[in-house]
């Protein structure tokens, strides 16, 4: 409880943790009351009214086909949270896993691990991305997939650094004599206290997640219309670009207000969790 | 050093096989395929001509065999050729390496070239409204997503102002103008993809410098330098931007894959014809030998950019001794 007083009270004196921990909340509810919020069916096509400029009536303008600009997007957002947070999600999963296994056996289960860091690190890790979404055709839960499947190589890294320099303290060893198995040890003592550089790098994870998906998606290799996706609003935006600005600001504009938020959100949590790893102002 | 260096070479040769079969297994192991594509656009071809393609692909032999073939092939630097027009895979990277090489030199000069006194000069300004402005620039630097940029300055400057070309590498009449015009040609195609090469990777770096200055100004050396009265701007510029420096070495080392394999998106969006776009046409196309030889390459740069890297760290900090 003194803990998550103290936490709240870091938090709410550092300044980007708090900006950005307001904005991520708005965007979920954004997300969260799209139906509410959006006016139009985010399908919903209208020939008649296609590629209107911003008006009273279609406050961000109308795309190629006549449907409204701001409920694409609203919805968009549901889509493109969902896909950041699922994708963390599945890297986090491996990232912990390897991290926490190679960090706590050492030995050849450790080089064989970080050996396949090596490699997923020197692919060039678009390409990789690229590649796999071609091959196994592109839909909102293969990017999901994708994506977490070659983002996990840094948190492994730092979780393995934490657990190599947990491992031998005297209350893991007092643990290991008292009987506890390994995987009791491994997530009952010593994952709890590696969290703070898993939690800095989830959020720092979603705003990846999300500007990989929009950049799949802007390249129609991510969120397949008729499903909006704030990428394929832009793909619009590229082949209207002589004639309708505005398919090209305002979905950048919303990829960018999320991707900043958490980032601002991940470097105080990081400035307030892990004073070591931020700039050096904070250590004076 | 030599020592070192060869070990270095001996390790990267397990990394890039392993890359290659992680890649040659994805390729493979995942469903579609040259001949589905080409028989999805032909409807009319017959079971019977679908395997006459496999075999001509070599891909109807056992999986293990076809990868075999292709280490053979790779160990005389031979990819194999193309699907789609029969031509060596070799040659098809090397006539579209120099677009990429040099896009990316330019802009890592570039980057060298802002970002390091952006980063010295903030770090020197500590707690003033430079810095402030500083922390929050980079923040939206960091933050923009680059084909976004791209869009927003092809709209301004290509179709709003009409002063820049919003693609390719050359106008299509360049072949025809006097040489001086064709450099300016050039250079008018290359502005708005550097600027967007370079603008995503300088709010990073520059930060990266910035912390790495803080860090060696409070170190006692400097203290030391300080206090026997040098002018604040050597104590900077002499002692400790040489040890700030070090780390950033590294860092260009560590930004050469995200650079070559980055570029893939806005390559695509410039009609820039660099190895991004060889990598998105040919897999769209599934065009294997093409998509393995990119991979593979790709990942060969980036295994000799790092090597690169911890050689020049070795030779500029002499505390380091293999």
């Amino acid at each position: 409880m003194k803990e998550t007083l103290k936490f709240i009270k870091l938090f709410s004196a550092n300044k980007s943790a708090l900006i950005g921990g307001v904005l991520v909340i708005c965007l979920g509810v954004i997300a969260l009351a799209a139906p509410l919020l959006s006016g139009y069916a985010p399908d919903g096509q209208n020939m008649a009214e296609k590629l209107q400029p911003p008006s009273r009536l279609h406050l961000l303008g109308t795309d190629e086909l006549g449907r409204d600009v701001f409920s694409r997007m609203i919805f968009g957002s549901r889509i493109s949270l969902s896909v950041g947070f699922a994708a963390v999600f599945i890297s986090t999963l491996i990232g912990l896993l390897v991290g926490a296994v190679s960090g706590y056996f050492g030995g050849w289960i450790d080089q064989f691990f970080m050996r396949l860091v090596d490699i997923v690190l020197s692919v060039p890790a678009l390409f990789f991305i690229l590649m796999l979404v071609v091959f196994l055709g592109p839909s909102i839960f293969n990017v999901m997939v994708i994506i977490g499947l070659t983002t996990w190589t840094d948190l492994a890294r730092l979780v393995r650094a934490e657990v190599l320099s947990l491992k031998n303290r005297e209350y893991i060893l007092a643990a290991r004599a008292s009987g506890a198995s390994h995987a009791r040890i491994i997530i009952k003592h010593i994952l709890p206290n590696a969290m703070a550089p898993v939690f800095v790098s989830v959020t720092f994870g979603v705003a990846g997640a999300i500007l990989i998906e929009s950049g799949l998606s802007f390249l129609g290799l991510g969120v397949q219309p008729p499903d909006p996706s704030w990428g394929n609003i832009l793909t619009s935006g590229k082949d209207y670009i002589e004639t309708a600005w505005w398919l090209t600001a305002f979905p950048g504009m919303a990829i960018f207000a999320t991707i900043i938020s958490y980032n601002l959100l991940g470097e105080g949590l990081r400035n307030i969790l892990d004073p070591r790893l931020s700039g050096s102002k904070e250590r004076v | 050093m030599a020592r070192y260096i060869l070990k270095r070479l001996l390790l990267s040769i397990p990394i890039l096989f392993g890359i290659s079969l992680i890649t040659f297994a994805v390729i493979h192991i995942t469903p579609g395929g040259p001949t589905v594509v080409q028989s999805q656009m032909n409807a009319k071809m017959s079971p019977d001509s679908i395997a006459k393609l496999k075999t001509l692909y070599g891909l109807d032999k056992p999986l293990h065999l076809q990868y075999l073939n292709w280490l053979s092939r790779l160990a005389r630097f031979d990819f194999g050729e193309s699907f789609n027009d029969n031509r060596p895979v070799t040659e098809k990277i090397l006539e579209r390496l120099p677009a990429t090489l040099q896009l990316n030199i330019l802009s890592l000069l570039l980057l060298f070239l802002i970002a390091v006194p952006l980063g010295v000069y903030s770090a020197a300004q500590e707690n003033s409204v430079f810095e402030r402005l500083f922390t929050s620039l980079s923040f939206v630097g960091y933050s923009i997503p680059a084909f976004w940029l791209a869009l927003l300055l092809m709209l301004f400057f290509g179709v709003w102002l009409q002063w820049l070309p919003i693609s390719g590498m050359a106008s299509v009449n360049a072949a025809n103008m006097p040489p001086v015009l064709q450099i300016y040609d050039s250079i008018q195609h290359l502005l708005l993809p550097l600027f967007v090469s370079v603008f995503g990777s300088i709010a990073g770096l520059s930060r990266y410098m910035r912390s790495g200055m803080l860090e060696v100004i409070r170190q006692d050396y400097i203290r030391t330098a300080r206090a026997k009265g040098l002018p604040e701007r050597d104590v900077l510029l002499k002692h400790a931007l040489r040890n700030a420096l070090l780390p950033v070495i590294t860092i260009i080392g560590l930004s050469i894959p995200g650079l070559i394999s980055g570029g893939f998106i806005f390559e695509t969006i410039f009609a820039w014809p660099g190895m991004g776009r060889l990598a998105y046409e040919s897999a769209m196309s599934f065009d294997y030998p093409v998509i393995m030889g990119v991979v593979t390459a790709g990942a060969l740069l980036t295994l000799l950019g790092n090597l690169f890297a911890d050689i020049a760290y070795a030779f500029a900090d002499p505390r380091i001794r293999y």
